[in-house]
């Protein structure tokens, strides 16, 4: 180690010890952003501002909240809302938050579906971005057990009941997740350490590892252009700011991005003040009863899509029990995007734009999942349980299509 | 050990067989860290007097047993016989858990049938499935009967035959 003479509490002194120069370079005034992009990337920083809110509401939440089966409802429906000051501004901030955060997550999500960013290079981006939807959905659905109302029970008890795993009946898998016979008391503590330390944890981890894997093959850009990021940093550090392709991220692309939040904020605290009903089901607001089931149970809108592959396929096939079709579909969905990198068969690097089967791809793709999720919330009688049937396959299908869409488009243009 | 394992190897394999073991041993401790508590367990018998509960042919009565509902159905003459009702004294009872075998939805009783609300399965009077995504019968809880007294959680012969009769 060189001698270092400087005080540590001198500007050289600490950078001499810590790099911090060169840290804050690497990480922010020379981390090179292209300039060709739109207001959709910024949902990374507004997800990362989402989940701060989420935190810092939970901290305050947590002080006042009981993991217990006899306080749990009180403890949230009166303590906290009636009680603590700003309790309830807390609540409303804790469950809006959660709602709206898995929608910028969709938009992140197909926002790099769009333009290709999960290819190439980038596939450990999509799939650290994938486990971080995987995690925040389970911290999604812990946290909504906790004000232990009639909806937190029986989604409880619905979900744990699909690690029975259908006619396989692991009886004994529901059980030990449940610390019971039925979801109780040891279910709700567990669940709340789940919530509030172990998936918290583990999703700041997979941020950072998000974070990390994008900046060596960097961010991509609304043509898919290839840049030389070194030249053109050069172009930029040479005063040829006008001329070069990237910008620094720090201030110049956080600068947006920062204007961008700003106008999330104001619609996330609109809904907070003004709209927070939607994240705050009433039949939630009677308290859990094991004995009573509700006459309509279905989740948050956000995990609508994947519920309806769950329950779309209402009659035996194949020789195959229609709630066992139903699992491995629903199973497939919760990580079918995780093969998307894989099975896209284009060896480019294209916005959905310049791919012209596969932008249809990209539309009728959103439509399906729009039509599961709508008939996700409708009673699966009649009429509507065909449609969720019909929209389960569809959504097959278009995975199954994805590979031979986009090898046409690839051939159409030659690289084939 | 072969000759071209050194001392460095030997204590690389001590290591990693010590850790092995120890992991494993953690994992098997976090594992029954988890499992329902023995309060949980012994708390699992209830018993129920049919004689003594008043049911009304047709209408079933719900009980609670280890959390759970469970259904108790006096048959009226006009619903089928089935090999796995619970006769006593000619007259024919269904026994069921009322958690619809698809996700644990607790169905509704509608005249002659119970319907889930959760995702529309259906189940007739005998707790078998005969609409929707149910992929079996409702579940028989295990029990045991004397007289006219169910105690719920200890397995006799009458719930092992209903049981039976449902597979």
């Amino acid at each position: 180690m060189a001698k270092i003479e400087e005080s540590l509490f001198s500007a050289e002194g600490f950078d001499k010890r810590m790099a911090a120069g060169k840290f804050w370079k690497t990480m922010m005034t020379e981390y090179w952003i292209p300039k060709d992009i739109n207001f959709l990337w910024a949902m990374g920083v507004v997800l990362a501002v989402t989940f701060s809110i989420l935190i810092i509401s939970g901290i305050f939440l947590m002080m006042y909240y009981k993991p217990d089966i006899g306080m749990a409802f009180d403890s949230v429906n009166y303590t906290i809302m009636q009680e603590v000051a700003y309790g309830w501004l807390f609540r409303h901030m804790h469950g809006v938050a959660a709602s709206v955060i898995f929608l910028i997550i969709y938009i992140h999500m197909f926002t790099g579906i769009y333009y290709g960013s999960y290819k190439k290079g980038r596939e450990m981006i999509w799939l650290t971005g994938m486990l971080l939807f995987v995690t925040f959905s389970a911290a999604g659905f812990s946290g909504y057990m906790l004000p232990w109302g009639q909806m937190s029970y029986w989604a409880a008890a619905v979900i744990t009941n699909l690690f029975a795993g259908g006619s396989l009946e692991a009886w004994g898998l529901v059980e030990w997740i449940r610390g019971g016979f039925a979801v109780g008391d040891a279910t709700l503590t567990r669940f709340f350490m789940l919530h509030v330390f172990l998936l918290p944890l583990v999703i700041i981890m997979v941020i950072v590892v998000h974070f990390y894997t994008l900046r060596i093959p960097h961010v991509n850009n609304q043509e898919s252009e290839e840049i030389d990021f070194d030249v053109e940093a050069e172009k930029y550090l040479a005063g040829n700011k006008k001329e070069s392709k990237v910008i620094p991220f720090w201030p110049v692309f956080l600068s947006k991005d920062f204007a961008v939040v700003g106008v999330f904020l104001i619609f996330y605290f609109y809904l907070v003040f003004y709209n927070y009903n939607f994240a705050m089901d009433p039949v939630n607001f009677d308290p859990a009863n094991a004995m009573v089931t509700p006459a309509h149970i279905y989740p948050e809108w956000y995990f609508l899509w994947s519920y309806e592959t769950l329950r779309g396929p209402f009659f035996d096939m194949f020789g195959m029990k229609a709630m066992d079709i139903g699992l491995i579909i629903f199973g497939f969905a919760q990580a079918s995007f995780m093969l998307v990198p894989f099975i896209d068969k284009d060896p480019d690097i294209l916005p959905a734009f310049k791919r012209p089967k596969f932008h249809i791809w990209f539309w009728v793709m959103i439509v399906d999942l729009l039509v599961l999720t709508v008939y996700g919330k409708l009673p699966p009688t009649g009429a509507n349980a065909w449609v969720g049937f019909y929209a389960t396959a569809g959504f097959l299908v278009l995975f199954a299509a994805l590979p031979f869409v986009t090898k046409a488009d690839a051939k159409a243009r030659g690289a084939l | 050990m072969s000759n071209k394992t050194n001392r460095r190897d030997f204590l690389g394999m001590s290591f990693a067989a010590v850790a092995a073991v120890g992991g494993a041993a953690s994992l098997v401790g976090m594992k029954q860290a988890w499992d329902p508590l023995p309060s949980v367990m012994a708390a699992g018998f209830t018993t129920i007097d049919l004689a003594a509960i008043e049911l009304v042919p047709g209408k079933p009565q719900t009980f609670k047993w280890r959390g759970k509902p469970i259904f108790v159905l006096l048959k009226t003459a006009d619903m089928e016989n089935f090999d796995g009702d619970l006769v006593i004294d000619s007259k024919r009872y269904t026994v069921a858990i009322g958690l619809c075998t698809h996700l644990g939805c607790i169905p509704a009783w509608k005249a002659n049938m119970w319907k889930c609300a959760c995702h529309g399965g259906e189940f007739n009077a005998s707790g078998v499935h005969t609409f929707g995504p149910p992929p079996k019968p409702l579940v028989i809880p295990p029990f045991s009967l004397e007289g006219t007294v169910l105690t719920l959680g200890n397995t006799g012969d009458e719930s092992k035959a209903m049981i039976a009769a449902r597979a």
